[in-house]
């Protein structure tokens, strides 16, 4: 790789200050940094570091999506063919899932590259390596019929409304990336729900409602078997129907330690208490649903492996962290049971309970300080 | 004695490179005293070059608090005084004439002495600058009465030096310097041990010292966590401390009457050839104690340890509190695609990479950051390695934007900056962590005089 250094080193200097290309530094950097680790050493402080840095946090939470991303590829094209009735074989089913993913995953990477390297470049930052989970995310909770532009616009929200006014990477108060899901589906809900959405391309006459549509309109005997909801043969969001590929993807995120196992946990039991609830009153059908079938529908699963455990928007106690996932898990649960308007719960549960991390943070800290407080009364007074 | 207080979080790096038990004795030619080693000591000189000196002649003295005076650990000439940018001082050079002479203090038995005679005897010779005091981990003031002093006897740094093996045959100057210290505070003298590893009679012996015993990973020898467990600090409350060489200097003192300022030196680090135990004096220079003895390459000089320890050039000198030099490569270096291939010889603590499935591996690290600096985006990693009942991040962020008020109520009193070198390593946006800290007490400190 020495020529490639040697090209790096050589280009260098056109790109920093006073240089030709000074205006695009971020940028090299970016692509300098992508290719070599730095050769910036230790000033002050600990002599030696830890081999971590963002880029390979960021990665390992990119491997944890592929799961999800292979089956989702695999589930559009197979829903796509059910729903005509064909028996298609299983390249053509991966082909026409990766012509309808792929180019949504595209336009997602280009569109919040484009933006995230302009303001790096504005605010003489390096490029953050935040987009990189973002970026693979926003596929993953579209409709597999979504149009390109509609991508690209939520993706311009969210990296802008979203991260960018607070300040970029690890500044923003709401999940980037459910920031861009939550805006499509206010913004353009034709697109976003009903029953047309979830299969691409469907026939006419095939119904495509999801379990959670189903629910919605009582009828609960339509909905699929647990065993298919929990291996992912539904109809629903490119990245979310398969709750094994998403556990496949939990258990990578724990065993590297980059997910939160704590807040994963919060929110299966917020989301099995609100659910066993609704068992006793048992009002109608859709609260006599077993509390666990709520883990294999709709989001539930993505959101609480991919999306609650984003370390930025979430508590950031680990007491906080109970609170915070037990609040989505049972929000969740209470919005798809009660909201006749949002059959989806998870989504804006997650978002709500990002808007209350930092107050759940607060009271946490607060005891924390009072505690302190107290010992300081108890030495005055001894 | 007491229950063994265990200590769960925390960290062992296990390097290579540790110091074999022989003690080889070893006089340079140059020693030095360097002021910037005394946190917030305005040095004003009493010397100039070419002056003769003894041990224990003053040298300069801190301009705001005048009786504390800083002295020659060696006998010889004043060779340099030197200084820089904005004219600040940064070593006082001393040739040794190899006599170690020292100026005659006067042997007397602490215990008859008393309080003032103590402090008198200390402050004179400029013993007393190896007390320092908690919060801020600066000189301690001799008119304040701390409500305890506290001694941790075991380093549980990478590749720390043994006390055990350091302090063996020295148990009378120790106990001497016990006896003196026991009169600076009304409170407790605590001699913190390691449950595990501490067996020397001079340390399990002692008098008139409440023994206390630890278990635990680093940062279980650092004493803001052995007094976040025995007593902590609140506001307003000081607490003194010092290391068990510093004590035997103390008990010598009283024992003989002369400054004797023997240190024994731990010698460590990858590059160190055959790291071993040095025998010499405060401020001995680097370049004498590694010579013919470090590999080649481009390497980073650290007194200290790799932790807290400070970076010094070869012509730099071992600081006044240090017993430990620590050797390693500079990693100034690239690296194609680091952050994406597997790194089996990689050191790190978040199981990205395979390293976690060897925990007793010994490690040659570099001083490569292994990333760019940015914005805090994991939470909960810190709290691993930080065993006291204070939120780090949020400490941290609070001294970040300057809250005065929310550090103080976050417990910025019971830190000092070695206590966050563990969250410095393993932190994944790649602060300066340690420099944050010593910010905070430093405002802290302007603010409450």
């Amino acid at each position: 790789m020495k020529f490639l250094r040697d090209f790096l080193d050589k280009q260098k200097p056109h790109f920093s200050k006073g240089g030709r290309f000074e205006k695009l530094h971020s940028t090299f950097d970016a692509f300098e940094t992508f290719l070599f680790v730095p050769n910036k050493v230790t000033v002050s402080g600990a002599h030696i570091r830890d081999a971590i840095d963002m880029k390979r946090t960021m990665i390992v939470v990119v491997l944890a999506m592929v799961p999800a991303l292979l089956f989702g590829i695999w589930n559009v094209g197979y829903q796509h063919f059910l729903s005509h009735g064909i028996n298609a074989g299983f390249w053509e089913i991966v082909g026409f899932g990766l012509l309808k993913v792929l180019p949504v995953i595209v336009v997602s990477y280009v569109t919040g590259l484009a933006i995230e390297f302009a303001f790096a470049q504005v605010r003489h930052h390096e490029v953050n390596e935040g987009f990189l989970v973002s970026g693979l995310l926003i596929p993953l909770v579209m409709p597999p019929d979504v149009p390109l532009w509609m991508v690209a616009v939520a993706t311009a929200f969210a990296v802008v409304i979203g991260k960018e006014v607070f300040g970029g990477t690890g500044m923003n108060i709401l999940n980037p990336a459910l920031t861009a899901r939550a805006f499509l589906f206010f913004a353009h809900p034709a697109e976003m729900s009903g029953d047309k959405v979830w299969i691409a391309e469907k026939a006419d006459a095939y119904s495509g409602a999801t379990a959670l549509g189903h629910l919605l309109v009582g009828e609960a005997d339509k909905i699929p078997s647990f065993s298919d909801m929990f291996l992912g043969f539904i109809p629903g969001s490119i990245g979310e129907t398969s709750t094994l590929a998403i556990l496949i993807g939990a258990v990578i995120l724990v065993a590297a330690g980059v997910g939160s196992l704590r807040i994963m946990l919060s929110v299966v039991a917020g989301g099995l208490v609100m659910g066993g609830i609704f068992n006793l009153i048992g009002a109608n059908a859709y609260m006599q649903l077993p509390a666990y079938y709520h883990l294999v529908m709709g989001g539930f699963a993505f959101g609480t492996v991919f999306m609650a455990t984003d370390p930025v928007s979430a508590a950031q106690t680990g007491v906080g962290k109970i609170w915070y996932g037990f609040f989505i898990g049972a929000i969740a649960v209470l919005i798809r049971v009660f909201n006749p308007a949002y059959p989806e719960g998870m989504m804006l549960a997650i978002l709500l309970m990002n808007v209350f991390a930092p107050l759940i943070d607060h009271y946490v800290i607060q005891s924390n300080i009072k505690k302190r407080l107290k010992r300081a009364k108890a030495a005055v007074a001894a | 004695m007491s229950n063994v207080i265990k200590i769960t979080k925390g960290l062992n790096i296990n390097l290579i490179g540790e110091a074999e038990k022989v003690i080889k004795n070893h006089n340079a030619d140059i020693y030095a005293l360097k002021p910037a080693d005394f946190i917030g000591a305005f040095p004003r000189m009493l010397v100039k070059e070419g002056d003769e000196v003894k041990a224990g002649m003053p040298l300069f003295l801190d301009k705001y608090r005048e009786d504390i005076i800083f002295t020659s650990p060696v006998s010889g000439k004043v060779k340099e005084i030197k200084r820089g940018a904005k004219r600040a001082l940064l070593e006082v050079k001393i040739e040794s004439d190899g006599k170690f002479e020292s100026l005659e203090f006067g042997a007397a038995d602490p215990l008859a002495l008393g309080r003032e005679g103590v402090i008198e005897k200390l402050l004179k010779s400029g013993l007393w600058t190896m007390i320092r005091q908690r919060p801020y981990s600066v000189v301690a003031n001799p008119k304040d009465k701390p409500k305890a002093i506290v001694i941790s006897t075991f380093d549980t740094a990478p590749l720390a030096p043994d006390n055990d093996f350091i302090v063996h045959g020295q148990g009378e100057a120790f106990q001497a310097g016990l006896d003196a210290l026991s009169l600076l505070t009304p409170g407790k003298v605590h001699l913190n041990i390691d449950a595990n590893a501490t067996h020397s009679k001079v340390f399990t012996n002692s008098k008139r010292v409440q023994i206390n015993q630890f278990a635990g990973p680093h940062p279980a020898g650092n004493v803001s966590v052995q007094i976040n467990r025995l007593d902590p600090i609140n506001k307003g409350d000081i607490v003194w401390y010092l290391y068990p060489q510093d004590v035997i200097n103390i008990g010598k003192l009283f024992l003989t009457g002369q400054y004797d300022s023997t240190r024994i030196i731990a010698l460590t680090g990858s590059e160190v050839l055959k790291p071993a135990y040095y025998k010499t004096h405060i401020g001995v220079s680097i370049e004498s104690l590694v010579k013919g003895n470090v590999a080649e390459g481009n390497k980073r000089y650290i007194s200290g340890n790799v932790l807290t320890g400070k970076k010094i050039e070869l012509d730099g000198f071992v600081s006044f509190q240090h017993t430990h030099v620590t050797v390693i490569p500079e990693g100034d270096y690239y690296e194609f695609l680091g952050w994406a291939l597997p790194g089996f010889d990689k050191f790190s603590v978040s199981r990205t990479f395979p390293s976690f499935l060897f925990p007793s591996k010994k490690y040659k690290l570099d001083t490569n950051l292994h990333g760019g600096e940015r914005a805090y985006v994991m939470t909960g990693e810190f709290e691993k390695v930080f065993p006291m009942d204070i939120y780090p991040l949020q400490l941290i962020k609070a001294i970040l934007v300057e809250d005065i008020d929310l550090m103080e109520n976050l417990g910025i009193y019971e830190v000092d900056e070695e206590d966050f070198a563990l969250c410095e390593v393993i932190d994944t946006s790649k602060t300066n962590i340690q420099e944050i800290v010593r910010k905070g007490l430093d405002l802290m400190r302007k603010e409450m005089s």
